[in-house]
C-alpha cells in the first residue's frame, strides 16, 4: 500500500497512479485512430466491449473489495440496464438521455431492494443469497415472452444521444464509453478518498468494531451495494447498445462468476483492479480464440497460474515490480 | 391426478437422492476444508463421461458404474494433492478463481477427448423397463434402482460419520477444524481421502443421472448451482442438512415443475401456464432458499 518515494496520507486512500494512468488514457484515446488507420476497425468494438466490461467490473470492486461484499448475482444489474434500454427501446423510447440513467436508477433500485435482504446474512450465505437472487431475476425474463423470453431482443438501432453524436458509428460509441469510464474512475477514486469510502473500508477490515464506533454499518453497506448496482445497470445500458442485442444470458450465473473473476484477476480492493482483471480476461480470450478452438483450456491454465503465483491479482505484481524498481 | 402426484414425489425423491450425493461430499470439503470448491461439479461431469465410456467399451453397464466410480475417486484424490491442496490456506476468493480455472479446464479435456457431442449411456437391460408397484401404477425400474442405491449411500454415510473413527475425525473438523488438528488428526490423509470420496460420490451420481440426463459437457455447472443451494439451506458442514435439504429441493423442485404448470392451467388458462408456468417453477428453489435464509441466516443445521 505504500509507494517507494512518499507515504500516501492514509492507507484507506487511493491515489490516481498519474505514472502509468495518463500515459494508458492517451492510449486508450489513440486508439480508434490506430485501429483505422490500420484497417482494424473491428477492434474498436472489441475495446468499447472492453470497457463496458471494466465499469462493471469496477462496479461490483467497490463492493467485493472495498466493502468485503462477496457478491455473486452482479450480472443481474447488467441485465436489469440492458432491459431497460431494450424495453424502452421497443416501445419506442430511443434517447440515451432517458434510457441510460433510468437503466442507472433501476440497477441502483434493484440493488437496493435484494441487498435488504441480502445484507442480513454473513459471509458464503451472502454469496448465495445474491446468486439466488439474481437467479429469480434471470428465470424471471426467460418467463416474459414479450421481451424475447429465452431467446431475448434485438435492438434496432443505438440510443439516440443528439448533440451531434452518432452513436452508429463504433468509434463515435467508443469515445462516449471511454469518457463514462472515466468520469466513473474519477468518482470512485473521489468517493473512496472520501469519509464514505474510509468508512466503507473500516466495515471491510472489521464490521463489529466499526458498529462499536456509532457507525449505521448496513446503511452504509446498502448504499454502496444501491451504487453498485446502478453502475452495473449503466454498463449494462452500454453492453445492450454494443452488442445490439438483449437476452437472459446477460444475467445467468456464470456472468456473475465471470464479473468476479475479473476482478479477482485484476487485484481485489485496487482501484484499476476491475479494468485490468477486465482487460487481461476479455484480451486472453481474444487472443486465445485466434489460436485454437480449446482457448478455454489456456485461460484456465493462466487464471490457476494467477491463483497459484499472484495471490492479490495482477496489479499486486505490478506493485511488486514498482517496489522493486 | 392422485398417480400424477405420487409418481412426481417419487421422481423429486429420486432427484433430491442423487443432489445428495453431490451435496454430501460439497458440504463436507467446505465444513472442513473450509474450501468453495466450483470443480466440484466437474467430477460429477467426469465421473459420467468415465462411467458412460467405459460402460461402452466393455458393453456393461455395472463394469462402468464400477470402474468409472474408482477412476473418479483416483482422479479427486490427484486434483486434491496436486492443486487444490495449495488452496486451503488461501481466502474464500482465491478458491473461487482457482476451481473456476479448474471447472473451465475439465470441460475443455472433455471436449477435446470425447467432442461436443452428447453420450449414450444406457440403463442395464434387466432395468430398463417399468414395473408395476400396484395395480394401475406403474414406474420406471431404473428410476425405482437409483432411489435404492440413493438411499443405500446415505445410509452408508450416515454409519460412516456417526459409527466409525474417521467419520468422528471428520465430525470434529467440520465443527472445529482448529481443535480436530491439535487433537492430532493426520489432516493431510484425511482431506486426501475425503476428496476421494466426494469424487466417488459425484460419479455414483453421474453414473445414476447419466441414463436421465444428457451426458455433456456443462451438465456440471447447472447441477453445482443446485448442490450449493442444497448445503446452504442444509447448513454448511452437516450431512443430516444435506440429506434434508437435498430432499427438499428435490422434491420442490421437480413437483414444481409439473403442478405449477397445471396449476396456473386452472388459474389463467393454457397460454400463461405454457409462458410463466416452468421459469416460475425454476425460481421456486431459490426462493425457498431466501426464505430459509431470511429466517435462518446460517442454514436448518449449522454445524459450527
Amino acid at each position: 500500500m505504500i509507494s517507494s518515494e512518499k507515504p500516501s496520507p492514509s492507507l484507506l486512500d487511493h491515489r490516481l497512479p498519474l505514472r502509468w494512468g495518463v500515459p494508458l488514457l492517451l492510449l486508450l484515446v489513440l486508439l480508434p485512430f490506430a485501429a483505422e488507420a490500420l484497417g482494424e476497425g473491428f477492434y474498436i468494438g472489441v475495446a468499447s466491449r472492453i470497457l463496458i466490461f471494466a465499469l462493471a467490473a469496477t462496479s461490483l470492486n467497490l463492493i467485493l473489495g472495498f466493502g468485503g461484499m462477496v457478491s455473486f448475482g452482479h450480472a443481474a444489474f447488467v441485465g436489469i440496464g440492458a432491459y431497460t434500454v431494450g424495453i424502452l427501446m421497443q416501445s419506442g423510447v430511443v434517447s440515451g438521455w432517458a434510457a441510460w440513467p433510468a437503466a442507472f436508477v433501476l440497477g441502483g433500485v434493484f440493488a437496493c431492494a435484494i441487498g435488504l435482504v441480502s445484507l442480513r446474512t454473513q459471509g458464503v450465505y451472502f454469496i448465495m443469497i445474491t446468486l439466488a437472487f439474481a437467479q429469480m431475476l434471470f428465470y424471471l425474463m426467460v418467463s416474459l415472452k414479450p421481451y424475447g423470453g429465452e431467446d431475448g431482443l434485438a435492438l434496432p438501432q443505438r440510443s439516440q444521444l443528439g448533440l451531434g453524436i452518432d452513436l452508429a458509428s463504433d468509434t463515435q460509441f467508443y469515445f462516449v464509453v471511454l469518457a463514462l469510464c472515466v468520469l466513473a474512475f474519477l468518482a470512485l477514486q473521489r468517493l473512496l478518498n472520501a469519509r464514505f469510502g474510509h468508512v466503507l473500508q473500516g466495515i471491510r477490515e472489521n464490521e463489529v468494531r466499526m458498529e462499536a464506533l456509532g457507525y449505521p454499518v448496513l446503511r452504509y453497506k446498502l448504499v454502496a451495494f444501491a451504487l453498485a448496482g446502478a453502475v452495473a445497470g449503466l454498463a449494462g445500458a452500454l453492453l445492450a447498445n454494443q452488442g445490439g442485442f438483449v437476452s437472459p444470458a446477460l444475467m445467468q450465473w456464470s456472468q456473475s462468476g465471470m464479473l468476479m473473476v475479473m476482478v479477482i484477476l485484476g487485484g481485489v480492493g485496487h482501484l484499476l483492479g476491475g479494468l485490468v482483471g477486465a482487460a487481461a480476461f476479455l484480451i486472453l480470450e481474444e487472443v486465445l480464440v485466434g489460436y485454437t478452438v480449446h482457448w478455454q483450456m489456456g485461460l484456465g491454465a493462466v487464471l490457476l497460474g494467477v491463483v497459484l503465483l499472484a495471490p492479490n491479482g495482477l496489479m499486486s505484481l505490478l506493485r511488486r515490480g514498482q517496489e522493486r524498481a | 391426478m392422485a398417480t400424477l402426484v405420487l409418481e412426481q414425489m417419487l421422481n423429486g425423491l429420486q432427484f433430491g437422492l442423487m443432489l445428495f450425493l453431490l451435496a454430501a461430499g460439497l458440504t463436507l470439503v467446505f465444513g472442513i476444508m473450509d474450501m468453495i470448491n466450483l470443480a466440484h461439479g466437474s467430477l460429477y461431469m467426469l465421473g459420467a463421461y468415465l462411467v458412460a465410456s467405459i460402460a461402452a467399451a466393455s458393453g456393461s453397464f455395472w463394469v462402468g458404474l464400477g470402474g468409472g466410480v474408482l477412476a473418479t475417486a483416483a482422479l479427486g484424490a490427484l486434483l486434491e494433492v496436486s492443486v487444490l491442496r495449495r488452496l486451503y490456506q488461501r481466502d474464500h476468493l482465491a478458491q473461487v478463481l482457482g476451481t473456476f480455472a479448474l471447472l473451465l479446464m475439465a470441460n475443455e479435456v472433455v471436449r477435446m477427448l470425447w467432442g461436443s457431442q452428447p453420450l449414450q449411456l444406457n440403463p442395464p437391460p434387466a432395468l430398463a423397463g417399468p414395473v408395476e408397484l400396484w395395480p394401475g401404477f406403474v414406474y420406471p425400474a431404473f428410476r425405482l434402482f437409483i432411489i435404492g442405491v440413493g438411499l443405500a449411500v446415505a445410509l452408508a454415510l450416515y454409519l460412516l460419520v456417526t459409527q466409525t473413527r474417521v467419520g468422528m475425525q471428520v465430525r470434529a473438523g467440520a465443527s472445529n477444524r482448529e481443535m480436530a488438528l491439535a487433537m492430532g488428526t493426520n489432516v493431510r490423509r484425511l482431506f486426501t481421502a475425503l476428496f476421494a470420496l466426494g469424487a466417488a460420490l459425484c460419479a455414483v451420481a453421474g453414473g445414476m443421472l447419466g441414463p436421465l440426463l444428457a451426458v455433456q459437457v456443462g451438465m456440471g455447472e447447472s447441477i453445482l448451482i443446485l448442490a450449493f443451494v442444497v448445503i446452504v439451506i442444509g447448513g454448511i458442514g452437516s450431512i443430516r442438512g444435506a440429506l434434508l435439504g437435498a430432499l427438499l429441493v428435490g422434491v420442490v423442485d421437480t413437483a414444481g415443475r409439473t403442478l405449477i404448470p397445471l396449476l396456473f392451467g386452472q388459474l389463467m388458462g393454457p397460454a400463461a401456464a405454457a409462458n410463466a408456468g416452468p421459469a416460475v417453477a425454476s425460481i421456486l428453489i431459490y426462493v425457498l432458499m431466501a426464505a430459509v435464509l431470511f429466517w435462518k441466516p446460517r442454514g436448518l443445521f449449522p454445524a459450527h
